[in-house]
């Protein structure tokens, strides 16, 4: 249960260091006897495209939902844009956007209608809040699904919404908890590319995936087993250190340890 | 959890949400204008618990003017119909016995001897007291019905009465019309029954679809979140509250004899009781399920202990005091001091106390118990 401590040299990052974004210390989750999460070390730069990948159970959600302050810590520490969530969670609650595995929008209200009360939510209000809806929906191709009941979407429409509404207040950090499950291949293609347009202009992103094409879309990678942070890097160092020639190896590799550890 | 600032304008959004999906919620608004309609029929038709038209014998031993004019009287009132002529108390006991019959008539052979000579004459009415609402009601209206009789031969006579003296004085309801105590108790128990179901599946149906979550990762203020779930439900409360009047007095005759205004104040803390009990219920269930399920657990109790149905008087003290623990048992004393007696703050202070009491308790528990993490 080693974790590989953060490259100095990150092939994808610019010479200087870019501020923290997220940081753990001994990050630690248990649901009575499960340890879900179990003391986890992170830490995430701005700007960063950050992979947080391992198999069902791993404790990837319930690392996202404590940084997201869905859930309180058992034991650790853990910061988010510069922000403790044990004693500030309202004020990281302000500053990042969430999308959780399920569709969490509301199927009885229109697209433009579930936009319009995210934004308001947020503290966007007036002029403003028409005026940001109408460029979000612009730039995720949603202008004329606007009048449709979000209930009536198909599933990567749904996805492009959700994002809509977890950008709308222009987050320093975006949390994807699986955004893509269930997507057609050409619609994560297009959400990726939003994904990449976001960290560009300097927002944070932690996204969870089981999709390897994806996990190699990531500027670094931690890999999660039975709430341990096993591996951490590049994809290409995250081979190296498995000596798999693919993440999906990797991950089938994964999956037969914590089937050795169960047995 | 954080001390930071309250958001309080939170509630603007979460209010226009609200409103925005139950515009859409057909079938909920129809439940809203249903409910109260189906029940207020329901309740005001169905529950008469005064019992008319009881199926009656009449054993006439004395075949005489008097004895006929006796029975047509009897008839007259309502609240006898006569089945049949019988020709010994065995039969009576016979057919009281199969249920073919509820109460008997019979006239002794000296009835109109008795009467012609001043002495009291007497005829009996026989009851099934298996069924007391049957039987009370039989006695009054003999009791009536005798008076009646006493009172049109007295006239005749021009003498003095005949020795029958019989004091039947209901107050409020001279009628005795059941539906006019019941309907005002129908608001108490509909508001009650939808008020804790709605809100608590509309908090769970949130859980359920994952969209709570997705609500409190934004900065939205957890007393504005409940609240902009609350204040629509308000609003349907006295929606449904209005149509039981208006129904009522149209269909029932049912009087508005204090202030409305007062009714409409003091229901606020009615309606928040009941929401808060709402939320406290969907803070404990999982699913929508459960949520309806502990509605209707609950709507038990209100029905039977709160004196909506059967006169808190009657009950056991144990019985009581759990009916002491209701708002609706506070609700419905409002209730019908000011509909139909006219009553006033001055009376109606303590039950009006007691329901504030109840709502500041109730909505303080669900809100320290409803917490902005999932866990």
């Amino acid at each position: 249960m080693t974790s590989v401590p953060v490259s100095p040299s990150l092939p994808s990052s610019p010479a200087p260091p870019r501020p923290l974004a997220v940081r753990t210390v001994a990050l630690r989750k248990v649901f009575g006897e499960l340890v879900a999460v179990a003391g986890l070390d992170l830490e995430i730069r701005e700007g960063e495209v950050f992979g947080l990948l391992g198999p069902n159970g791993s404790g990837k959600t319930t690392t996202i939902r404590m940084l997201c302050g869905l859930l309180l810590p058992s034991a650790g520490d853990a910061t988010v844009v510069g922000l403790d969530v044990r004693t500030e969670p309202e004020a990281i609650r302000r500053r990042i956007g969430y999308m959780s595995q399920r569709f969490g929008l509301y199927d009885d209200l229109t697209v433009a209608e579930n936009l319009h009360f995210y934004g308001w939510v947020y503290g966007l209000r007036g002029a403003a809040l028409t005026a940001r809806s109408a460029e979000v929906l612009a730039e995720l191709g949603l202008t004329e699904a606007a009048p449709q009941l979000a209930g009536t979407l198909s599933g990567g429409w749904k996805q492009r919404l959700a994002l809509a509404c977890a950008i709308a207040h222009r987050p320093a950090m975006l949390f994807l908890d699986e955004p893509t499950a269930g997507v057609d291949p050409a619609s994560r293609r297009l959400f990726w590319r939003w994904i990449y347009a976001l960290a560009k202009q300097g927002t944070t992103i932690l996204v969870t995936t089981h999709y390897m094409d994806e996990a190699e879309r990531c500027e670094r990678l931690a890999f999660l087993s039975r709430g341990h942070l096993i591996a951490l890097g590049t994809a290409a160092e995250v081979l190296r250190q498995f000596g798999q020639p693919t993440i999906e190896d990797v991950f089938i590799e994964l999956q037969r340890r914590d089937e050795g550890a169960i047995v | 959890m954080s001390a930071g600032t309250i958001r309080a304008w939170t509630l603007w959004p979460m209010l226009w949400k609200e409103f925005a999906q139950l515009r859409r919620d057909r079938f909920t608004l129809a439940m809203m204008v249903g409910i109260p309609a189906i029940q207020l029929l329901l309740f005001g038709y169905a529950i008469q618990t005064e019992v008319r038209h009881i199926r009656t014998l009449v054993l006439d031993e004395s075949k005489t003017p008097e004895s006929r004019a006796l029975i047509a009287v009897l008839t007259n009132t309502g609240d006898f119909d006569i089945v049949g002529s019988v020709a010994s108390r065995v039969e009576i006991a016979d057919q009281i016995g199969r249920g073919a019959a509820q109460a008997a008539v019979v006239i002794p052979p000296g009835f109109m001897a008795d009467l012609r000579s001043g002495r009291t004459a007497q005829a009996q009415v026989i009851v099934d007291a298996a069924d007391p609402l049957a039987s009370g009601a039989a006695m009054s209206g003999a009791a009536r019905a005798a008076a009646a009789r006493a009172a049109q031969l007295g006239a005749r006579a021009g003498a003095p009465p005949v020795p029958l003296e019989v004091r039947v004085r209901p107050w409020y309801n001279p009628g005795l019309r059941t539906a006019v105590y019941i309907v005002p108790g129908i608001i108490g128990v509909l508001l009650s029954m939808t008020m804790v179901m709605i809100t608590s599946m509309a908090v769970v149906r949130e859980r359920e679809r994952g969209t709570l979550e997705q609500l409190i990762v934004t900065p939205i203020d957890k007393t504005a979140l409940m609240l902009g779930k609350l204040i629509p439900f308000l609003v349907i409360g006295y929606v449904q509250m209005s149509l039981v009047l208006i129904l009522g007095r149209i269909l029932f005759d049912v009087p508005v004899r204090g202030s409305l205004l007062l009714l409409y104040g003091v229901t606020v803390a009615f309606i928040v009781a009941n929401l808060g009990l709402g939320l406290l219920v969907s803070t404990v269930v999982t699913s929508q399920t459960q949520a309806m399920q502990l509605s209707f657990f609950f709507l038990m109790p209100n029905i039977l202990l709160s004196g909506f149905m059967f006169p808190r008087e009657a009950m056991p003290v144990p019985a009581q005091w759990f009916g002491d623990l209701l708002p609706l048992t506070y609700y419905l004393r409002i209730l019908r001091g000011i509909l139909l007696k006219g009553a006033g703050g001055a009376q109606l202070w303590p039950d009006g106390l007691a329901l504030v009491g109840f709502a500041v308790i109730l909505v303080a528990l669900s809100v320290r118990r409803f917490s902005k993490t999932v866990d």
